[in-house]
């Protein structure tokens, strides 16, 4: 039986092109990967290789035809002995009706959302039982404390980054987890993120649970793409197959006088990747709850901390498994004039400006988020649909920056219940200076938290 | 390297040789299909292709040990079909539906198989290989005396993170056979514009690596260094470099021209050193096969071929619910 061979798509984009030349002739046999004609495309000539053996039987189109369609018959190849003639009347190609699978209704928008929502469910839970005893603790102790929990209870679990093991942590976050956990599980690292954090990921792809430390998030931008192309999407890539569980973490954000490159926050960054979830904890009991549910989880974790945040102390219950799951915002302070949502250091200033707003007679409600993906926008709509104003805290850049996400979300689910414009407080649109009042007038303050609130409740 | 009729004789089974000639082959004419899909609009976007190189991988699957990793770049269809993954699985990503290996979301880049111990198929060029230490670290630390297979080309050889990996492979004499699939152009570069130095195994040395060329055409010696290569890291003493010369016949991908080399330069590496030619010689030759024998052999092959290529083509693409699923574990 003869074997029609069809014009080829020889590029992602080709939809025609010319037979610029045939380099075989009608009863010429061909081998697999004998060359058959040359084909310009759009972008260049190339040649077109014979798949199949036989003999060439009809040549359909003229050398010099321009804009042959992709799958239109353009020679017929016999096998040995067929009859030549018996091939004028092949018929038409309908291979072409089965090469482009025909475009797919879009999937309807989801859950297009009405004006006017029901106040949506949240969960309000405390994170600890009343009565529970609380000890002060610093930031630094209680991620230390989550990942020596988390490494007692899974052998899987290791940590790896610049000086975590023989200096005990650049900041310290790993002090004492060399002598109880051996030179095994707690390694350093040469100076090579974009290195060590495949590594990490391919660790995680081979069954372990890699915690891997950034000396800053600053660094992590040489490692970037091992975090989102290699860890974040294969599991999606493998169609479920496997994924990486895993724990970037360090400090984020400015810490103190180190200027631009190291002074950035990420969390707008790193929230908006499917397939990552990142966590951005302002106080100590998060920080522990929250990195004890990181590392147990099954998927690539951003987990932003915070220099500054580090020496700070604050309750953290005495319990011998507290964990703090993610996409559960915090309500530090209720009110009834406005609502302000922050997350990790940002949450300083909002606590700050309530504090001085109360003294003023404006009731703010406060709301950590502690994780930006997933978020807990439902928590920030209930709360607007209450004061109907909202203000956004954060130290990252303004545009693209996470309260623009939340200010267009609460546009788009409860427009009505504004009684204000969103106004968005963030870092200024600035690399970060070194000189200390410079410095100060990059980052958001509280004086500006403060004028925000005011602005959206007309006082 | 030997011209292919003179290849030294070995005393290497006739059923071994029928083996390599079956895989070889099944990769040559799977591949010379997926082409033919690609020109018919049924494969989409980038479509690298593996003939040439056929005995690169025949060659160290015959090294590995069941359990064993392997981890490569995108011209990976070769050494999915190698480790055993199904050809209608595989050739049904290639066509983006249900039936593929990712279920149609992977495409030929990006594949995978947790049976088979195949850890992609990575599209950035380089990325596999501090992965592919990762793979060998998480063997290490569990003390299974597994050996991963990292592949990457003569282009990705001059990403930055190889070397990182190096570095920390040797310091932590990791578990793992760096294969330097050399086929003398990356992308439409040759090598001798892209890269300082000619024997790029060499480049391990400044870290303590062992490192030896092979001839990646002939998969008898790639075998042999296969071998050397697993049993020096199955023995704890670290990584090991293999730099398999081979060559592509195809372009870089489907839509190159491949207008960097000559003709004349294909043409005499596929009629002097084909792989699979170098082993149906050596089955007539030795008489372990004869011409009909070998056109049985073809013909399981094309029926294997031709049944992927009919699953690709009717099985159907993936359900709209599929966009939203394997985001989070």
């Amino acid at each position: 039986m003869a074997t029609e061979i069809l014009m080829p798509a020889l590029s992602p984009t080709m939809e025609e092109g010319t037979l610029a030349k045939w380099l075989v002739k009608e009863g010429d046999t061909v081998n697999s990967g004998d060359i058959l004609a040359e084909i310009e495309t759009d972008k260049a000539t190339m040649e077109f290789e014979a798949v199949d053996e036989g003999v060439v039987g009809k040549i359909l189109i003229a050398e010099g035809t321009e804009g042959v369609k992709v799958n239109t018959p353009i020679a017929l190849l016999a096998e040995e002995g067929e009859d030549l003639s018996a091939l004028e009347a092949a018929p038409a190609a309908d291979a072409g009706a089965e090469a482009a699978p025909a475009a797919v209704e879009a999937p309807a928008p989801v859950a297009a959302v009405a004006a006017a929502p029901a106040a949506p469910e949240t969960d309000t839970s405390p994170d600890w039982p009343e009565g529970t005893e609380v000890v002060q603790t610093t930031v630094r102790e209680a991620l230390r404390d989550a990942m020596a929990e988390e490494m007692r209870g899974d052998d899987a679990v290791f940590l790896m980054g610049e000086e975590v093991a023989e200096y005990q942590g650049a900041y310290k976050i790993s002090q004492g987890l060399l002598e109880e956990f051996g030179s095994k599980r707690v390694i350093d690292t040469p100076i090579t993120e974009h290195g060590f954090a495949g590594i990490a990921t391919g660790a995680a792809f081979g069954g372990l649970r890699p915690i891997v430390e950034f000396m800053t998030f600053n660094f992590a931008m040489q490692a970037i793409d091992h975090i989102i192309n290699s860890a974040a999407k294969t599991l999606y890539m493998s169609g479920g197959q496997m994924g990486a569980p895993m724990v970037f973490r360090g400090p984020n954000g400015a810490a103190a006088r180190v200027a631009a490159q190291h002074s950035q926050d990420y969390a707008a960054w790193y929230m908006q990747i499917p397939g990552l979830k990142v966590a951005m904890p302002y106080s100590a009991s998060d920080a522990k709850g929250l990195l004890k549910s990181a590392i147990r989880d099954n998927n690539p974790v951003i987990f932003l901390e915070n220099e500054i945040l580090y020496g700070r102390s604050f309750d953290v219950p005495k319990m011998d498994d507290f964990t703090v799951p993610f996409g559960k915002a915090r309500i530090w302070r209720e009110g009834t004039d406005v609502t302000i949502v922050s997350f990790g250091i940002g949450m300083q200033y909002a606590l700050e400006a309530a504090d001085k707003l109360a003294e003023e007679g404006i009731s703010a409600e406060v709301i950590d988020l502690r994780t930006l993906r997933p978020m807990d926008l439902p928590s920030v709509i209930k709360s607007v649909m209450k004061t109907n104003r909202l203000v956004t805290v954060e130290e990252g850049w303004p545009q693209g920056s996470v309260g623009s996400y939340i200010a267009s979300e609460v546009m788009q689910q409860a427009f009505d219940y504004l009684d204000a414009p969103v106004v968005t407080c963030t870092g200024k649109d600035v690399p970060m200076p070194y000189a200390a009042n410079l410095e100060k007038h990059a980052l958001v303050t509280t004086d500006e938290v403060i004028a925000a609130v005011k602005q959206v409740t007309y006082r | 390297m030997a011209a292919r009729k003179s290849v030294k004789k070995t005393n290497v089974s006739g059923d071994e040789l029928k083996q390599f000639y079956r895989e070889m082959l099944l990769i040559r004419r799977f591949e010379e299909k997926a082409g033919q899909l690609y020109g018919m609009g049924l494969i989409g976007g980038f479509c690298h292709l593996y003939i040439g190189q056929e005995a690169v991988v025949v060659g160290l699957e015959a090294a590995a040990e069941e359990g064993d990793k392997r981890i490569t770049s995108y011209r990976d269809h070769g050494h999915m079909l190698a480790c055993g993954m199904d050809p209608g699985g595989v050739m049904a990503e290639l066509t983006g539906r249900e039936g593929g290996l990712s279920k149609g979301k992977g495409g030929s880049m990006h594949m995978f198989s947790k049976e088979k111990h195949f850890y992609g198929g990575h599209g950035i060029v380089g990325a596999q290989v501090p992965l592919g230490a990762g793979l060998a670290f998480a063997d290490k630390y569990q003390e299974n005396g597994r050996v991963t297979f990292t592949y990457f080309g003569d282009g990705a050889a001059n990403q930055g993170q190889v070397y990182e990996t190096f570095n920390m492979a040797a310091l932590w004499d990791l578990p793992v056979v760096f294969v330097i699939e050399n086929n003398q152009y990356a992308m439409g570069t040759a090598q001798a514009r892209s890269t300082s130095t000619p024997d790029i195994y060499t480049r391990g040395e400044a870290f303590g690596i062992p490192g030896e060329a092979v001839d990646g055409m002939n998969v008898l010696s790639v075998k042999e260094a296969g071998e050397r290569a697993v049993a020096h890291c199955r023995s704890g003493k670290g990584p090991y470099i293999l730099e398999v010369k081979t060559y592509r016949y195809r372009g870089h991908s489907m839509s190159d021209p491949a207008k960097y080399r000559t003709r004349e330069e294909v043409q005499k590496m596929r009629s002097e050193r084909d792989p699979i030619e170098q082993v149906r010689d050596m089955l007539l030759d030795g008489k372990h096969a004869s011409e009909d024998d070998l056109k049985v052999i073809d013909k399981e092959i094309k029926d294997i071929v031709n049944d992927a290529a009919d699953f690709s083509r009717n099985s159907p693409e993936p359900a709209l619910e599929e966009l939203w699923t394997d985001i989070y574990a």
